[in-house]
């Protein structure tokens, strides 16, 4: 690693390549600085960012006055500009929290009150209103909440689009960088950071936000305030198979019980059914029978034929959950210059940009870095085939003829696609790093059909060998063994 | 006591049976027949696979044997398939090792290379 | 204007081969075959173990010697095709579709007819929801099958299999011979769903154990496949719990079903049939659709390319024939359907004309039956036909090629099959 060899001292470096993480590294590129951010997997958003319900909630939920109320506010009034500046797939839906009984509706009339002090649009609608909104909804669904900011964002393409847009700005990423050990130099009073593949990085200033990690690390070098018990969510995601099953992202009133679980489209029209809410000790993203039963039975309250043929995936995420009840973000008093961004669970996606641009500007507030005049918010644009008409379709395709070769035949994907995410800044690495981007392997086949056509692209564009190529981390190399030898 | 066989020789899988006196039944067509007269002294099977081609970057080119061989040595055909490469073109039934040990049984192409 | 074709095979494999030889046989000249890869064939170009051609040429050929024999055809006669091209969509009143590569770009073709070979997937981790991680090392057998025939390459070197359908029993004795340790194969299912001389060739040749009743209740691993839990199941293939065990393995190969790849003839329109998920097609393949014919696995899963062959030839012919002398008068339309012993059965309907002759049906039973009676009857449920058939199983296919059906004097037709 040549980045620190030459004992190179950055300004700042961020620990965690999730959506937080990926977010203050972009706003911290309106800033001449030196910055880096250390990922211990080989692609960023792997953990927590990679596996949620992908909506931009409109903050009428979180209590009034708390962290999670401010970020979350600001964060869904900025992601729409964001996405468009980093051309992420964002589609404003609104959401539904729907309410079964007359208790229902004095929960929903409080959280109406709610989202006023938050100051978040949210109005209480009667029966009819909300069965001509979503017909396919029970007849035993009476009242609803309409948020009509709510929003749903690919969470994979906006994290990727926060690196990319940093990296264009001139933040260095370091994938595979598992940090092990910090220490800080009580003299100069710089950090010194150490990662499992003995690199040794300094820095002026640093982030934490390492997510289900985030008391482990901070743990580090101080006493962390707040412990993080993991809590799993499972979800079931169905096929593209009809645009207009569902349109809202629709909730379940909150009861003693739980929150119930929500059934939402997502940006590529898939349908996504979850999660579960469940204690872990420990990073867990299995799923269980049982649970997905379970998900199935109380989503039927809401609709009550899911059509589960058309199920692709099933998978779960783990959240970040710490014993406080609000997001950590803030400067250590101990540690100057250490920032803990902690405890970023729900609503953090659609806080991230919010919480990105304050944490920077915290950092620019100590450091006083000059603006960097080169800034540039947009991303250059990822070329999507479905958005173009025949003629500029054969035109791209002249110009590169990579473009007509359709790679993924479920998703649509062509080669030219391929090789573009791959030479992108924060450009794609492996297998799932392909799918994240672009879908490639997404589809209803699961990859059956292109993931060895993926795999050949990725070793022609990378110069390596087609057994290095990897699905996820070091390790999960896919062709493991040559059956003629070398 | 007796044995059954199911006959691989086609997809139908007929169980065919012999008894102590070593007397054949259930087969319906002479292959099948054959087939377990084969399996009672000395089995064989067809054996498939790929052998490396040395002048394409990563081609394999299928072979099979030309007719089947002795159970028995279908492990160290394997093994001498691991170890030879050929060079393209090849067409199609080119022989590729020709009388592998002794069996009067060649390695032959079931591909065309270019 | 749009280029324009009188038949458009949609698909290169065995069923958009024999398609294409048939209806060049049958007089077509103006034929364009469309497929997605780079090489003619399909999954034959992959199947490199022998057993194919039976049925159909009376010798044993392995996949590429089968293909080969198409694509020989093919090439000699200078038939068209078009290679790395997807076809994007069909529209049916049009009677065109639109497709790309890198070639020509993106284009519109006009057809008189079009034949849909698009032939199937396999089923995934995710669509039978198995429950734990997603990690490398869980491979469809097929995509695992590609990466050793095709790339040369192991996946892994401790495999377990879920599933007994044959590629799954191919791939078991496949890997073992490359070397890797096969550690055992589970299907859910009292029965095995492959073909039983691949049980015995594939498994029992190389003491690799069959559990029957038995699945895969758990993924291991978060990177790379650590392990998988494996759980008895009971009658309602519910697993049995305290019958759990822990299998150590870098690779689990899924053979648990192929489904029609018919997502783009659902999408513009033509008529599903629930029970294969392929089309729904009257007696000469004809999907619901005006000139779209649909054949071998993108209509229903068959077990063997011959098959596949003998239907195809069938929509071939009658592709042909549609293009050269436009549609005959039909007088009515039968409908069938089958008894609860069968899954399925094609075809779906049948349009009565005058020069009408043999009718192929296809069929797969939902249990075993080792004598069964197949019985043709009217919507009185009087038999109007009838056959013996012994050792029917799910996994394999029954074609029948039936003649006669005094189809003039009834208005429905009812399939039963019987245990003896």
């Amino acid at each position: 690693m040549s980045l620190n060899k030459n004992k190179n001292i950055f300004d700042c470096l961020i620990i965690g390549g999730g959506v937080i993480g990926c977010s203050i590294a972009r706003y911290l590129s309106r800033f001449k600085l030196n910055a880096i951010l250390l990922e211990k997997h080989s692609d960023v958003c792997e953990e927590v960012s990679s596996a949620n319900s992908a909506i931009v909630h409109s903050g009428y939920d979180p209590k009034p006055g708390t962290l999670k109320a401010k970020f979350n506010v600001l964060g869904n009034k900025m992601m729409e500009q964001v996405c468009k500046e980093l051309d992420v797939p964002y589609i404003k839906n609104g959401s539904l929290t729907i309410g079964f009984n007359e208790d229902d509706k004095l929960t929903l009339l409080d959280l109406v009150e709610r989202a006023k002090k938050n100051g978040v649009d949210a109005r209480f609608i009667e029966k009819e209103e909300l069965h001509e909104l979503e017909p396919i909804l029970n007849e035993e669904c009476k009242y609803a909440l309409l948020a009509k900011d709510s929003a749903i964002v690919s969470p994979f393409e906006l994290t990727v689009g926060f690196m990319e847009n940093a990296m264009d700005n001139g933040i260095n990423l370091a994938l595979n960088s598992e940090v092990i050990n910090i220490k800080r130099d009580e003299e100069t009073g710089l950090y010194h950071v150490y990662t499992k593949n003995n690199d040794e990085y300094i820095t002026k200033s640093l982030v934490n936000a390492t997510g289900l990690y985030s008391d482990k690390i901070t743990s580090l070098i101080e006493k962390p305030k707040y412990e993080i018990i993991p809590r799993k969510g499972e979800y079931i995601l169905l096929d593209h198979f009809n645009q207009n099953f569902v349109k809202h992202t629709l909730f379940m009133c909150p009861t003693k019980v739980g929150k119930g679980v929500l059934v939402s489209p997502t940006t590529s029209f898939n349908y996504i059914v979850g999660p579960s809410n469940e204690l872990t000790s420990i990073y867990d993203t299995s799923t269980d029978s049982f649970t997905l039963n379970e998900i199935k039975k109380v989503a039927s309250k809401l609709i009550k034929n899911i059509p589960y043929g058309e199920v692709i995936r099933t998978f779960a995420g783990t959240r970040p959950n710490p014993d406080i009840d609000d997001f950590i973000i803030e400067e250590s008093k101990e540690n100057p210059l250490f920032f803990n961004v902690g405890g970023i669970m729900s609503p953090g996606l659609a806080s991230s940009p919010a919480i990105g641009e304050y944490v920077s500007n915290l950092i620019q507030a100590k450091l006083n870095f000059e603006q960097n005049k080169n800034y540039n918010p947009e991303r250059r644009k990822v070329l999507k085939l479905s958005s173009l008409g025949k003629e500029q379709y054969n035109e791209l395709i002249k110009k590169n003829p990579a473009y007509g070769h359709i790679i993924c035949r479920c998703e649509k994907v062509s080669e030219g696609e391929i090789i573009d995410s791959i030479h992108r800044n924060c450009g794609a690495r492996t297998i799932k790093g392909i799918k994240k981007r672009l879908r490639a392997g997404f589809g209803k086949c699961q990859g059956c059909f292109c993931q060895d056509e993926v795999l050949k692209i990725l070793a022609r564009e990378l110069n390596v060998n087609i057994n290095q190529i990897c699905y996820k981390d070091e390790g999960s190399e896919i062709l493991k063994y040559p059956s003629k030898g070398e | 006591m007796g044995k059954e066989f199911i006959c691989i020789v086609c997809p139908k899988g007929c169980r065919i049976k012999v008894d102590d006196n070593e007397n054949i039944t259930g087969y319906t067509c002479l292959r099948g027949l054959n087939y377990v007269k084969e399996e009672l002294t000395c089995p064989k099977r067809m054996l498939t696979s790929t052998v490396k081609v040395s002048n394409r970057k990563d081609t394999y080119v299928s072979v099979k044997t030309s007719s089947s061989i002795s159970k028995d040595l279908l492990l160290d055909v394997m093994k001498e398939l691991k170890k030879i490469r050929v060079e393209a073109p090849i067409s199609m039934h080119q022989v590729l090792i020709k009388n592998i040990f002794n069996t009067d049984i060649d390695i032959i192409s079931t591909k065309e290379v270019k | 204007m749009n280029k324009q074709v009188d038949l458009v095979i949609i698909g290169g494999g065995s069923a958009g081969l024999s398609a294409a030889k048939s209806a060049y046989e049958n007089g077509i000249r103006d034929i364009l075959i469309i497929e997605r890869s780079s090489e003619l064939g399909g999954i034959l170009n992959q199947c490199i173990h022998n057993g194919f051609g039976l049925h159909k040429f009376k010798e044993e050929l392995t996949g590429p010697e089968y293909a080969y024999k198409y694509i020989s055809f093919i090439k000699e006669k200078n038939i068209p095709y078009l290679l790395d091209t997807l076809v994007y969509s069909i529209s049916s009143k049009a009677k065109e579709i639109t497709y790309s590569n890198s070639e020509e770009g993106y284009r519109t073709l006009n057809y008189k007819a079009l034949i849909f070979a698009a032939g199937c997937n396999e089923r995934t981790q995710g669509q039978i929801m198995i429950p734990g991680e997603r990690p490398n090392g869980v491979f469809t057998a097929g995509l695992a099958q590609r990466y050793l025939n095709i790339d040369g390459y192991l996946v892994g070197k401790n495999v377990y299999i879920l599933g007994s359908g044959d590629i799954g029993l191919i791939m078991a004795r496949r890997m073992k011979l490359e070397g890797a340790n096969v550690i055992g194969v589970s299907e859910i299912m009292p029965y095995s769903n492959g073909l039983n001389r691949n049980i015995v060739q594939c498994l029992n040749d190389f003491n690799i154990p069959l559990r029957l009743h038995n699945t895969v209740t758990k993924i291991h691993g978060i990177n790379q496949l650590e392990g998988i839990t494996i759980s008895d199941v009971d009658d309602n293939l519910i697993p049995i719990k305290g019958s759990e065990q822990f299998i150590k393995c870098d690779t689990l190969l899924l053979s648990i079903g192929l489904y029609p790849f018919n997502a783009m003839l659902k999408n513009c329109g033509a008529k599903v049939n629930l029970e294969t998920k392929g089309a729904y097609v009257d007696q000469n393949l004809e999907t619901s659709l005006d000139s779209i014919f649909s054949c071998g696995n993108v209509l229903h899963v068959h077990d063997l390319v011959d098959y596949v062959s003998l239907e195809s030839e069938l929509a071939g012919k009658n592709a042909a024939n549609l293009i050269l002398n436009g549609r005959e008068k039909y007088d009515k339309v039968i409908l069938t359907s089958h008894n609860e012993n069968m899954s399925y059965l094609l075809p779906n309907e049948i349009k009565v004309y005058e020069s009408l002759e043999n009718i192929l049906f296809s069929f797969r039973v939902k249990k075993p039956i080792s004598r069964a009676e197949i019985l043709f009857k009217d919507e009185n449920d009087k038999v109007i036909k009838k056959f013996n058939k012994a050792d029917l199983l799910p996994s394999e296919m029954v074609q029948l090629n039936v003649n006669n059906l005094p189809l003039n004097e009834i208005n429905q037709l009812k399939v039963e099959v019987r245990a003896l």
